[in-house]
């Protein structure tokens, strides 16, 4: 077993294990679904939105090609740096070399799954740069040492005790453990930060093709003040990130804001166009964009799975998933967790090392039904699972379903199957739950039911 | 009509009653109902764990003995699922793709098959009794099936169905169940607690392997909710 995998079933068999954890998750996403569910409602049609932006990012992933040359194009007429990086460690090297070059010291940064993917902090930390996360979430995780516990909620596994314990541990401050209280005492660490930090660095929630503008989504304005304090800007985004117009924005925004957290719209959604042109009072003097593969363009040569670059990260996936919502985000050991991440996370770092994310489902299809951009997730996973088993078949499995088959394709061997189920049933209970029970991966925690003496089949045959 | 009906391998050598049930109901509506010996299992479990051939060595006798079936009715919405909606997947490109087309759109669930095929709700059933209906996810998403089950038990003499607060998944999953056991005994004591919420004295499903993955946890743990499967429900006078 590799370590992944390991990994994964020892801390999903702890997690999920953890009652007051699953209560505490229970409630906070239920909540969600009563706002997201209401939020649905002001959606003249929920159903054709989601067909429309499923249709929209179809168009912007099939033309990936020209609609990124147009997005550059757009970008570098108003002076703004684009650097192509093909893997992760080309986009912290481009990133290491213009914090150089800049000279800098404190870099801070509203939310970017993608520099989570690249493990871009510990990069830049290593080389002696400080790094400082604004979102609040990612503040708190940051704090913890920790990685984001969900791609929109970082710090959703965290009561407000535990963030009053942790700011009064970190910071020497936390007068109560009221929202309220605990944002100013975030608030005024980070306003020192965004007046003294060199760089600037975000994420991004769309890129628009048709004008060159980065969209970003955010409820605290970290982003923004992120964007317009420090004299150089840096942003990273996945090159799936593209839409094709301007006005697919009016569908996308209300659309990832009610998905993602039953909001109508996120409080604050900006669109960058360029560094500050002359004339202009504030804003970035350079602003770098780098645009990551990081092998999502062997996604898009899948053409069976290519839709899960329509990913808007919205997490709603996550949300309603019996899976993430028992073992957590952490267990998955991968940035992005959940649904997506089981159905991305094999093609972004190999099939045979993450196909045990894809077995982790009931394929319960939960998943696919909240996706609001039509991903086809669950189905992804038993693709997952074919392609899995057809490169590298486990040889026990194999041979188990080839008897399976041999037993139930004769009806002579499935009927004497069953009897001897009947038979040995009652000697079972000596052996149940126990380290030889033959069936302790169910009678551990479950019981099986009484065999009957006469099957379906026996009642057939007798009456006929 | 002449109904094929396929007895899911669960069914058969587990909850018989189940299946009797179905088999009584279709033939007091008047239809001959046919239940082809030779089929006992539909494929789905190689088949959800990736093994496409060893899936087919299985599903391939089953897709020729239905092949000419009037109306195929299957007591399961997973089964159901495997073979109205992946037997065209599985079977793509092989020479029984075209036979494997067919069959689905003759294929019905049940509950399906009673509401929509047949057009009849009113099963002169009687059982007074709190119940609460857990939908199978294969039925529920891969085949729709959401109001059919709730039609039927609609017309249950003395019959009160009170609905859970989430829909959820029981945690089952077929081998799932084995390969991740506490990631799905989480999942069902999920399900149980959101059952008992509503003060049902049963569960009732169109799958019985939920069934199966619900009343294991509540025999062993020593709830008092039982469960049970809707033709039986249906099957009561």
């Amino acid at each position: 077993m590799s370590t992944f995998v390991s990994q994964f079933k020892t801390q999903a068999t702890e997690k999920s294990g953890d009652l007051r954890l699953r209560q505490f998750i229970r409630t906070s996403l239920r909540g969600y679904e009563i706002a997201r569910d209401r939020r649905k409602g002001a959606f003249q049609n929920w159903e054709s939105a989601r067909q429309a932006a499923a249709e929209t990012k179809w168009e912007a992933v099939n033309h990936l090609d020209t609609h990124l040359e147009s997005l550059v194009a757009k970008l570098e007429a108003r002076g703004t740096k684009v650097h192509w990086a093909s893997t992760g460690e080309q986009a912290r090297e481009i990133i290491a070399q213009i914090l150089r070059d800049k000279k800098a010291r404190l870099i801070i940064k509203s939310k970017a799954m993608t520099s989570e993917e690249i493990h871009l902090n510990h990069a830049l930390e290593k080389e002696g740069f400080t790094v400082i996360e604004s979102d609040l979430g990612e503040f708190i995780v940051q704090l913890r040492h920790e990685a984001p516990y969900h791609i929109v909620f970082p710090s959703m596994h965290l009561t407000r005790d535990d963030i009053r314990d942790l700011f009064q541990k970190e910071l020497g401050n936390a007068p109560s453990n009221t929202p309220e209280d605990l944002t100013m005492v975030a608030r005024r660490v980070m306003r020192q930060k965004y007046l003294t930090a060199d760089v600037g660095f975000t994420g991004a929630n769309f890129a628009i093709a048709e004008t060159g503008m980065i969209s970003i989504t955010e409820n605290e304005g970290n982003a923004r003040l992120t964007a317009a304090l420090p004299k150089t800007m840096i942003t990273l985004l996945g090159i799936e990130k593209v839409l094709p117009r301007f006005s697919d924005l009016a569908l996308f925004l209300p659309m990832l804001a009610t998905a993602g957290a039953g909001q109508p719209m996120t409080c604050y959604n900006t669109m960058y166009s360029g560094p500050r042109q002359p004339g202009e009072c504030d804003g970035p003097e350079e602003w770098h964009v780098i645009l990551l593969d990081n092998r999502r363009t062997e996604l898009l040569a899948d053409a069976e799975q290519r839709d899960a670059l329509h990913c808007i990260r919205c997490g709603a996936c996550l949300n309603v998933c019996p899976i993430f919502r028992n073992v957590g985000g952490h267990t998955y050991g991968t940035t992005y967790s959940g649904p997506v991440g089981s159905v991305i996370t094999p093609h972004l770092r190999g099939l045979q090392e993450w196909k045990h994310l894809s077995n982790a489902s009931s394929l319960c299809g939960a998943c696919t039904e909240a996706c609001p951009v039509k991903i086809d997730l669950h189905h992804h996973l038993l693709q997952n699972r074919r392609n899995a088993s057809a490169a590298e078949p486990a040889f026990f499995e194999r041979l188990a379903y080839q008897i399976f088959g041999i037993v139930a394709n004769e009806p002579k061997f499935w009927w004497l199957a069953k009897k001897l189920g009947w038979l040995t049933q009652p000697l079972h209970g000596a052996v149940k739950g126990s380290a030889i029970d033959p069936a302790k991966a169910w009678t551990k925690t479950r019981d099986l039911p009484p065999m009957p003496k006469e099957t379906f089949k026996d009642w057939w045959r007798n009456r006929k | 009509m002449t109904v094929t009906l396929f007895i899911p391998c669960f069914v058969d050598a587990l909850y018989p009653r189940a299946g009797i049930s179905m088999v009584e109901i279709l033939e007091r509506l008047g239809h001959t109902v046919i239940c082809p010996e030779e089929i006992a299992c539909c494929g789905q479990p190689p088949f959800n764990s990736g093994y496409h051939a060893e899936a087919r060595t299985i599903a391939t006798p089953v897709l020729e003995k239905l092949g000419d079936a009037e109306a195929v009715v299957i007591g399961s919405g997973s089964c159901g699922a495997m073979v109205k909606k992946f037997y065209p997947e599985l079977f793509a490109g092989t020479r029984h793709a075209e036979l494997a087309r067919q069959v689905a759109l003759r294929t019905w669930e049940f509950s399906d098959f009673l509401v929509n095929k047949l057009g009849v709700t009113g099963l002169g059933a009687k059982f007074p009794h709190k119940v609460t209906f857990h939908d199978g996810c294969h039925g529920l998403r891969e085949l729709g099936i959401q109001k059919q089950p709730r039609a039927l038990l609609a017309k249950v003499q003395d019959l009160e169905l009170v609905e859970m607060t989430e829909i959820s998944c029981c945690g089952f999953g077929g081998t799932f169940a084995a390969k991740f056991p506490m990631i799905s005994t989480a999942m069902g004591e999920v399900k149980c607690a959101a059952a008992a919420e509503t003060g049902a004295e049963y569960i009732v499903s169109s799958d019985s392997s939920c069934l199966m993955h619900i009343q294991g946890l509540l025999s062993r743990q020593g709830k008092p909710t039982k469960t049970i499967s809707l033709a039986e429900v249906l099957n009561t006078r």
